[in-house]
């Protein structure tokens, strides 16, 4: 641990840091491009010159070990000149066309500039080099050549992160260029991260391309619904619309990544959404108020269970839920309405993809929770079969579709139920053929906790209230358990965490506090390895 | 005076090895085998003997960078990409007494316990590389590479390797990558190639004229060699004089000469006795020097309290009459198309002198483009991975600094006062 001064401020950090880090653990930031903390050390900016005492020329801290008794200045005029030189330098070719760069606003020109540069510009517009713009070169990304200062960090995660090395510089001198080699576009499943990484408007991402000036986004840290591995992530929206998904450093899930398919989940908040409860009648669909549809469906579980035994009564539930509202699930079939017809799939339609990195075959974020919480695949079964045999009256299903079962296989199974209700995000074959169907808020609309394969419990936080009439999933539930006499009190998703804290045993122990930003394992949660 | 490398070059059938043995050649490399690996080394200290390539770092020195520990093999890199403007000498040394390096190289190799070595061409060097390629096979074939040299049971392989032609290659880092197959970049250090050089092995990188020093310094003792010098200095040094002279050409002087003397003595002073404008003493990246500065001896420690260096032994003669701004202009060509577009400062800054001195010489130079030049100069000097943009940086400043008049009188009468003629 050496101890070392910056700025006159002393501070020990571990063996082998560099001056970079070291000097961002302890509030000063050092301004820099090619640097990025999951790559190796580039050292070609020059942005993070600091001057260090006994070395005759200004050191670059992302590459210089701090050792015992290191005298660091990052305040000197000396140092201020070089980097305001190295950001002119980096300029002097730019094309400075920010008004239609959909980097404006995070880019690190535009910042550095404003802190650092603030200098009129030397370099005639003419005698600037110009390369070509609005480049596919695949994946979800747009190059321009002409914005990109050469850092090289696109180079090194497809080379370091992915392996797949598409990217690399072409030329010498100021005609360097980074781009894909001729005819071979990016091809990896992890191409969105290069416009995250880029700290200019190079590569920027086709999906978010001019759909929303960043500086109107506000930004819910949330966990990418999108498979089981629960990357960490940042939704940005602009009033009840997310415009995107950004990874969320968490060392032990994601790092800094995020999958291409990861990246699009966040349309399942916007699109086919189902914003109003419904309830079918003779074939009739008919849009009803909350209370009316709540007390319906009811009613019709009600019935079932006195006319049949809670045995004809059957609740599915949904990996796509958070353990909170599992935890309720649970406590609704077990306790409310006693029926032994409870399970969950984990299955989804499609191709499963799988890698050994980011991405699961598991398509959901918490079967895992469900699994914790008592729910199981077995019950699953054991339900679709008491449905194929005609022995259920009234069916509650939660989510959008039933495990891997196409539209046909979904409507030729509940011909078979008297009564469905769903409780649902979008819309389906399901919610096209429910006869109750009562629409829950998406994910960046809630909040609550998934538990992702390896057993981390990961908190997502709600971005902004449920859209149209839609409902958070904790008030459908209690209602419901509340029309049929239960009597529940709960106040939103922590007083649930609580409850379930007290009695799941993995998860004992736990609050939403000792969860904090970045999750905590579910004790015997998942297989001892963890994420990566 | 005494001379280590030249002695028989005018002999053509230096180059072969029978030749070359019947001078007593290989002889250094039988006596190394008799003496311990450490001996050599010290010779090699004591004969003060000084990095060649252009930096002058002492060899002796650098090889004891090499880790202690004998678990991972170890590389050679001879480094005969010979791209610095103004310097021809290596040249000399492959095409007529290959075989002075390839002996160095074996006992090199053998001192540092070497089993692999590179040599790595410059592109162009076509002619050189096919001599070094036959005097390697030669060697080879006579045991003096290969399996168990000479009885000795000491075993070396040695490569040649052609680069394709970049100036940026010639830095070491950067060689080794481009040995390694991939872009010819310098490495950030540390690590420095003696601990992870080429393909993450320790790693030695020589000068061709610095290796084909070592088997004189075997056969003549390090002390005799430094003596041939002056302090710190040791030994004679190959210099390549171009430029309007009467006698163009290498030639193996001592550390000790004056840049005077190389220029009119041994080069024969200039054609048609014309008058020394300027002198840039150790091939392009070196400080120019004004001719009231020539009396200084070619070592390292003269020519730096001169503000200059003896780099790469590569004297450029620049007579009266020629256009200074022109001659920059020229050289910063060089400088932005070699800049091999790593760091911003050199990438960008490279190109930008280039094209501010090109205005002047054009006649469209602006007011306040000679700050210009030196501002950038500042913003490039020493911020950078390797030392490309302080080789640019160095001649750009050196010519602004003693010869501003030109440069000031190119802005005002917006045109060049020589006729752009050079």
């Amino acid at each position: 641990m050496p101890t070392f001064t910056i700025n006159g401020m002393t501070a020990s950090v571990p063996d082998g840091t560099m001056i970079l880090e070291a000097a961002r653990q302890i509030g000063i930031e050092i301004p820099h491009y090619c640097y990025h903390p999951k790559l190796s050390i580039a050292g070609n900016c020059r942005m993070c010159l600091v001057e260090v005492e006994k070395f005759p020329k200004l050191q670059i801290s992302c590459n210089t070990v701090v050792t015992e008794g290191m005298v660091v200045r990052t305040d000197t005029e000396k140092v201020r000149k070089a980097v305001t030189g190295v950001l002119e330098l980096m300029l002097i070719h730019h094309p400075i066309d920010c008004p239609i760069c959909d980097q404006a606003g995070e880019c690190g020109l535009q910042n550095y500039y404003m802190k650092f540069g603030l200098h009129k510009s030397r370099y005639a517009l003419e005698e600037k080099v110009h390369k070509k713009k609005v480049q596919d070169i695949g994946g979800q990304i747009v190059l321009d050549a002409e914005r990109c200062i050469l850092c090289s960090r696109c180079v090194r995660f497809l080379r370091e992160v992915t392996g797949t090395c598409e990217m690399e510089f072409f030329s010498r001198s100021d005609h360097s260029e980074i781009s894909i080699f001729p005819g071979r576009p990016l091809n990896n499943n992890y191409t969105g991260n290069l416009a995250d990484i880029c700290p200019v408007g190079a590569l920027t991402n086709k999906d978010f391309r001019f759909k929303c000036r960043v500086w109107f986004l506000k930004s819910a840290d949330s966990i990418c619904p999108g498979c089981a591995n629960g990357c960490n992530v940042m939704a940005d929206f602009k009033g009840d619309i997310l415009y995107r998904f950004r990874p969320r450093r968490n060392d032990a899930v994601n790092r800094t990544w995020l999958c291409d398919a990861g990246r699009l989940e966040y349309k399942k908040a916007n699109d086919y959404r189902l914003l109003t409860p419904v309830i079918r009648e003779a074939g009739q669909a008919i849009a009803a108020a909350w209370d009316a549809a709540l007390f319906t469906t009811a009613l019709r579980l009600r019935e079932a269970i006195e006319a049949h035994g809670p045995e004809s009564v059957a609740v599915i539930a949904s990996p796509q839920s958070s353990n909170e509202e599992l935890f309720l699930v649970r406590k609704l079939a077990a306790e409310v309405v006693r029926t032994p017809y409870l399970g969950f799939s984990s299955l989804t339609p499609g191709r499963r993809l799988e890698d050994d990195f980011l991405i699961k075959a598991d398509k959901n974020p918490n079967s895992q929770g469900a699994r914790l919480l008592g729910i199981t695949e077995e019950g699953f079964v054991r339900t679709v079969k008491a449905i194929s045999e005609g022995r259920i009256r009234a069916l509650l299903v939660f989510g959008s579709g039933l495990a891997d079962f196409s539209d046909g296989e979904t409507v030729a199974l509940l011909s078979r139920v008297p009564f469905v209700a769903q409780v649902a995000t979008n819309e389906g074959a399901l919610s096209r053929a429910a006869h109750a169907v009562l629409p829950s808020a998406s994910f960046a609309e809630r909040g609550g906790t998934f538990t992702n394969f390896a057993g981390r419990v990961q908190r997502f936080q709600p971005g902004f209230p449920p859209r149209g009439k839609a409902k958070n999933d904790i008030e459908v539930i209690a209602g419901l358990a509340n029309q049929l006499g239960a009597g529940w009190k709960f106040a939103g998703e922590e007083s649930v965490f609580r409850a379930l804290a007290e009695t799941a045993r993995p998860f004992s122990g736990m609050s939403y506090e000792s969860i904090g930003d970045l999750g905590r394992e579910a004790r015997d949660g998942g297989p001892p390895s963890g994420g990566r | 005076m005494e001379t280590v490398l030249t002695t028989h070059f005018a002999d053509e059938r230096y180059r072969h090895v029978d030749t070359y043995v019947q001078y007593g050649g290989y002889s250094a490399l039988r006596k190394a085998f008799s003496c311990p690996k450490e001996r050599i080394v010290e010779e090699v200290r004591k004969a003060n003997l000084r990095g060649r390539g252009g930096a002058g770092f002492p060899a002796g020195v650098k090889w004891g960078f090499l880790p202690k520990d004998l678990s991972r093999p170890r590389i050679l890199v001879i480094n005969a990409d010979e791209g610095e403007p103004g310097t021809f000498k290596d040249r000399q040394i492959m095409s007529r007494g290959p075989h002075l390096l390839i002996e160095g190289i074996a006992i090199a190799s053998y001192a540092m316990t070497i089993h692999s070595t590179y040599i790595y061409i410059r592109g162009e060097f076509v002619r050189e590389a096919k001599i070094m390629e036959e005097a390697v096979a030669e060697a080879y074939a006579k045991g003096f590479l290969g399996k168990n040299i000479l009885g000795s049971g000491f075993h070396l392989d040695v490569y040649v390797h052609r680069g394709a032609g970049a100036y940026i290659c010639g830095e070491e880092t950067s060689l080794i990558n481009s040995l390694e197959g991939k872009r010819g970049w310098p490495r950030i250090k540390p690590p420095f190639p003696a601990s992870v050089g080429a393909f993450g092995l320790p790693t030695i990188v020589n000068n061709v004229e610095t290796i084909a020093d070592v088997p004189w310094i075997v056969n003549n003792g390090g002390e005799k060699f430094a003596s041939l010098g002056v302090e710190k200095n040791g030994g004679t040094r190959l210099i390549g004089v171009s430029g309007p002279v009467n006698r163009p050409g290498v030639y193996e002087l001592s550390a000790g000469v004056l840049l005077r003397e190389v220029i009119y003595t041994h080069a024969g002073g200039l054609k048609d006795g014309k008058q020394l404008k300027a002198v840039i003493p150790g091939g392009s990246s070196t400080p120019v020097l004004r001719p009231d500065e020539i009396d200084v001896t070619f070592d390292i420690e003269s020519m730096g309290k001169i503000g200059t260096m003896p780099g790469s032994g590569g004297v450029i003669v620049i007579p009266e009459g020629a256009c200074m701004v022109r001659a920059l202009s020229v050289l910063m060509n060089f400088y932005a198309h070699e800049s091999c577009g790593q760091c911003t400062p050199c990438r960008e800054g490279t190109g930008w002198l280039a094209k501010i001195v090109g205005r002047i010489e054009n006649g469209q130079g602006r007011e306040g483009d000679i700050e210009l030049i030196l501002d950038v100069c500042d913003n490039m000097m020493g911020r950078t991975i390797c030392p490309l943009a302080d080789a640019a940086v160095m001649p750009a400043q050196s010519f602004i600094w003693k010869f501003r008049e030109e440069f000031d009188r190119h802005i005002a009468d917006k045109k060049c006062p020589f006729g752009n003629k050079f």
